[in-house]
């Protein structure tokens, strides 16, 4: 398992290749990959830049959980999750779940379970700063499934 | 001893701190009691909580030494 929170930019494809070159790849027959990235719009609105806010030490205990939990359930899958935090700025990664299998069904889907599991569960809040200066925070995300 | 609260995001900037000391006093036995203790009212419609950093409920047990975070709903992703 690594979960991994990062203050500044990071290449989600420079993490996912590190850890091929560590993983028995003729045993994974299939990554299933999701990222995550900061759009410019939200609500009909311009956004210009970011904060995530989050709780350090809960932050890190909530992804560990949530990878574990995920592995109990799905016991052949090797995941990797990175998040962002702090300042960020549109087109940058917010977050990279990467989860391998031997089969196609157990990478999907736990792939899905731990986006949306992070997306309720773990302890961070974005605050948007608008073209006109003025910042908001998220009331909440937009409907998983 | 004492009970250590934390609060973050649009809750934090709203009451204006990070957090507060509570005396661990009598009729404090769960994170509701604890929010009443503070703030005088009930707790808000969607607040979250946790207690020493694990997610937590309202009628959760809270003893001496324990971290209680509260904060709106989570939007990372």
């Amino acid at each position: 398992m690594a979960v991994r929170l990062f203050s500044e930019p990071f290449d989600p494809w420079s993490l996912v290749r590190e850890r091929e070159q560590e993983l028995p790849m003729e045993k994974l027959g299939a990554a299933s990959v999701f990222v995550g990235r900061m759009r410019d719009f939200n609500d009909a609105q311009d956004i210009r830049g970011m904060f995530l806010e989050h709780y350090p030490g809960m932050t890190e205990r909530e992804l560990e959980r949530i990878v574990a939990e995920a592995e109990f359930r799905w016991p052949s899958i090797t995941c990797e999750v990175a998040h962002r935090v702090g300042s960020i700025d549109p087109a940058d990664t917010l977050v990279l779940v990467a989860v391998w299998s031997a089969h196609r069904v157990a990478a999907r889907d736990a792939c899905a379970e731990i986006l949306e599991r992070l997306k309720h569960e773990a302890p961070f809040w974005k605050r948007e700063r608008l073209s006109d200066g003025s910042e908001r925070w998220v009331e909440k995300n937009t409907p998983g499934r | 001893m004492t009970i250590n609260v934390q609060y973050f995001a649009r809750l934090r900037e709203d009451l204006g701190r990070d957090g507060d000391q509570v005396a661990a006093t009598e009729g404090i036995d769960t994170v509701a009691d604890l929010w009443r203790h503070l703030h005088r009212e009930a707790p808000p419609p969607r607040l979250m909580v946790a207690v020493n950093q694990s997610h937590a409920r309202l009628d959760s047990a809270i003893a001496d030494g324990d971290e209680v975070a509260f904060f709106p709903p989570v939007t990372g992703g």
